[in-house]
C-alpha cells in the first residue's frame, strides 16, 4: 500500500543542513497497522509528514496506492491527499466551526454533492461515536471528542490510508486506550492502512501489527511487533520496550543469588503450557521465580521469567537445553559475582 | 474658558454638517480599504515562505509598496495626492476628494494587520486543511478568515479610529470634518467652546467605535 524508497529529507537552517530523515526504506501492506517509534527528533514526524508530502522529500520516493507522490502536480497532489487522511496530536480542528463544518469540510474539498455531505457527515458522527455533538464547537469538546472530530474528518473521503502524528500523545492513558480501540476497529472495519508515529510504546503494543525503530533519521530495526518485543536487537529497542515491559532485577538483589540466574521466555502458544513445572519435575534442581508477567501483545501470550536455578552446574545445563528444546527462549543472566 | 452653549446652538448645524462629513470620509475610505486591504493582506500572509501558496517574488513586491505607502507622512500624502484626487473625483475639495488620501493611506495600514491576524492561527490548522486535500480557495475561505475573524475584526476598530484620526488632516485640503471643524473655530479663532465640543464628539466616537469592535469581535469568537 505504502511503498517509501530511499526516503531523505534534509532541512537547511542558519546553522547549516540538518538531515531528518536519512535514507529511509519501508513497504507498509494494505490493511496493516503500522507503528514507527523513536524519540523526539528522531525524525519520524518528518518521516509521516513526507507520506503525505506534507513535506518534499529531498529525494527518494513514496508511492501511496501505487502512484509517486513525488511525481504528482499541485492538481494531482491534492486529489491523492482525498485517499490519505491525516490525525494529529493537538487535533488542528476549525474552532470557528462546529463539529459538523468541520467534517462537511473535508468533504466538500472531495467536491462532494452538497446533498450527500449530511449524510455522510451524520454516517460519520456515528462511527466515532459523537452523534451528539453535531452542532458544538470544538472548544466544547475533551480531548478525547476532539480527537474524534479529527478521526472522522481523515476518514470522511474513504482513505486507502490514515496516517497518525502522535494522535494520543496529549491523551491521559484512558482516552488514549478508547481512541486505539476506536482506530483498531476501524482498521477491521474499513480495511484502511494505517501508519502511526509515536513515543509510546504502549500504543504500538495495544493496536500494532508490525513496528520500526528510528534513531537519528535512520530505521534501525523493523519487524513485526511481537518479534521485537520477545527479541529485540539494538539497545534503543530494547529501552522502549523497558518502558513497557520492565525486567530488571535490582543490583543488590544480583548479588546475593547463589544460583544461575536465567531469563525466561515463552512465545505465543508456549506460553500457557507447563514448560517450568516439568523442567523442575524432570532435573533435580530447585527454581526460584524472581521477577515475571505474561504480557499479551496483540492478544497473543508472551511470558518472560526471572529465575534462579540452583543445582549441580551439569543439571543445570541439562534443564536449559530441555527448556530451549520445548521452544522457550533461555538467557543466562550474568550474576554480580 | 467656559462653555458657552449658546455658541453651540449658533454653530449646530455647521458641527451637524461636520460630522456627517466625518463619517461620509470614513465610510468611503474604511470600504476601500476593506475590498483592496483585505485580499492584500491575505495574499502577503499565503505568498510568505513556507505557506501554501510561497512566491517569494510577490511577496516581496506587495510588501514593498505597502511599506513605501505606510513610511510617507499622511499631511504628505494627501498634498502628493491631489493630482490622482482631481483625477478621480474630478475635485480637490470636499470630503468625497479628502477620501482618496485616506483610502491610500489606510489599504496598507489594513493590509498589514490582516497580515498580522492571518499569522496568529495555528499552523497546524492550515496544513490539516491542506492534508484533507482543500483546495486554496477554500482554505482562505473556510480556514484562515473564519479562524482570524475576531482578530480582523479588532484591526477594523483600529483601522476605524485611525481614520477619524487622520481625517481631521483632510482639513488642510478643505476635506472638512469634526476635526477641520476644531483646527478652523477651535484652533485659529481661539474658541474655546467649539474645541471642547468637537473634541467631546471625538471622544464619544472612538469610544463607541472601540466598544462595538470588542463586542462584536467577542461574540463571534467561538474559542
Amino acid at each position: 500500500m505504502i511503498q517509501i524508497e530511499k526516503l531523505t529529507k534534509t532541512y537547511t537552517t542558519k546553522h547549516g543542513t540538518v538531515t531528518g530523515v536519512d535514507n529511509v526504506s519501508l513497504d507498509i501492506g494494505k490493511g496493516e497497522i503500522f507503528g514507527i517509534v523513536g524519540y523526539s527528533g528522531a525524525g519520524k514526524s518528518s518521516l509521516i509528514r513526507c507520506i503525505n508530502l506534507l513535506e518534499r522529500p529531498t529525494s527518494g520516493s513514496v508511492i501511496v496506492d501505487g502512484k509517486d507522490l513525488t511525481k504528482l502536480n499541485g492538481g494531482q497532489l491534492r486529489k491523492a491527499r482525498l485517499k490519505i487522511g491525516m490525525i494529529f496530536q493537538h487535533f488542528y480542528l476549525i474552532s470557528q466551526k462546529t463539529v459538523y463544518d468541520n467534517i462537511a469540510f473535508a468533504l466538500r474539498a472531495a467536491g462532494t454533492p452538497p446533498k450527500s455531505i449530511s449524510t455522510r457527515v451524520e454516517e460519520l458522527l456515528e462511527m466515532v461515536g459523537l452523534s451528539d455533538k453535531r452542532d458544538v464547537y470544538p472548544a466544547q469538546l475533551s480531548g478525547g471528542q476532539k480527537q474524534r472530530v479529527g478521526i472522522a474528518r481523515a476518514l470522511a473521503n474513504n482513505p486507502a490510508v490514515l496516517l497518525c502524528d502522535e494522535a494520543t500523545s496529549a491523551l491521559d492513558p484512558n482516552t488514549t486506550l478508547s481512541i486505539l480501540r476506536l482506530l483498531k476497529d476501524i482498521n477491521r472495519k474499513l480495511n484502511i492502512t494505517i501508519v502511526l508515529i509515536t513515543h509510546e510504546m504502549n500504543v504500538v503494543k495495544e493496536i500494532c501489527d508490525r513496528m520500526a525503530v528510528m534513531q537519528e533519521g535512520r530505521v534501525i530495526e523493523e519487524g513485526q511487533v511481537y518479534d521485537i518485543f520477545a527479541d529485540p536487537q539494538k539497545d534503543l529497542t530494547k529501552e522502549f520496550i523497558s518502558s513497557v515491559v520492565s525486567f530488571n532485577v535490582p543490583e543488590h538483589l544480583l548479588k546475593e543469588f547463589t544460583g544461575t540466574l536465567v531469563k525466561v521466555l515463552f512465545k505465543g502458544g508456549v506460553a500457557g503450557e507447563s514448560v517450568i513445572s516439568d523442567t523442575l519435575q524432570n532435573y533435580p534442581i530447585k527454581g526460584n521465580f524472581l521477577h515475571g508477567a505474561i504480557e499479551y501483545i496483540q492478544e497473543r501470550p508472551l511470558g518472560i521469567f526471572i529465575m534462579e536455578l540452583k543445582g549441580t552446574s551439569s543439571a543445570v545445563m541439562d534443564a536449559l537445553k530441555y527448556m530451549e528444546s520445548r521452544s522457550a527462549i533461555v538467557e543466562v543472566i550474568p550474576s554480580g559475582h | 474658558m467656559g462653555i458657552e452653549w449658546g455658541r453651540i446652538i449658533e454653530l449646530w448645524p455647521e458641527i451637524q454638517t461636520a460630522f456627517f462629513q466625518t463619517l461620509t470620509m470614513i465610510g468611503i475610505s474604511l470600504s476601500v480599504a476593506l475590498i483592496i486591504g483585505l485580499p492584500l493582506g491575505i495574499l502577503l500572509f499565503i505568498t510568505d515562505r513556507g505557506l501554501f501558496l510561497e512566491n517569494r517574488p510577490v511577496n516581496s513586491v506587495i510588501g514593498f509598496v505597502v511599506n513605501i505607502v505606510r513610511s510617507i507622512p499622511f499631511i504628505i500624502l494627501l498634498v502628493a495626492l491631489i493630482p490622482l484626487t482631481k483625477f478621480i473625483t474630478g475635485t480637490t475639495i470636499g470630503p468625497i476628494a479628502a477620501s482618496v488620501s485616506l483610502s491610500v493611506a489606510a489599504i496598507p495600514f489594513f493590509a498589514r494587520i490582516v497580515e498580522t491576524s492571518l499569522r496568529e492561527i495555528d499552523k497546524g490548522v492550515i496544513e490539516a486543511a491542506i492534508a484533507v486535500g482543500a483546495t486554496p480557495w477554500m482554505i482562505i475561505k473556510d480556514v484562515l478568515l473564519p479562524e482570524a475573524k475576531a482578530s480582523i475584526i479588532q484591526g477594523v476598530t483600529l483601522t476605524i479610529i485611525s481614520l477619524v484620526a487622520y481625517s481631521a488632516m483632510a482639513g488642510v485640503v478643505g476635506g472638512g470634518g469634526i476635526g477641520d471643524l476644531a483646527i478652523r473655530f477651535g484652533y485659529y479663532r481661539y474658541d474655546n467652546t467649539i474645541m471642547i465640543v468637537t473634541v467631546v464628539i471625538l471622544i464619544v466616537l472612538v469610544q463607541l467605535i472601540q466598544q462595538a469592535g470588542d463586542y462584536t469581535a467577542k461574540a463571534i469568537d467561538k474559542r
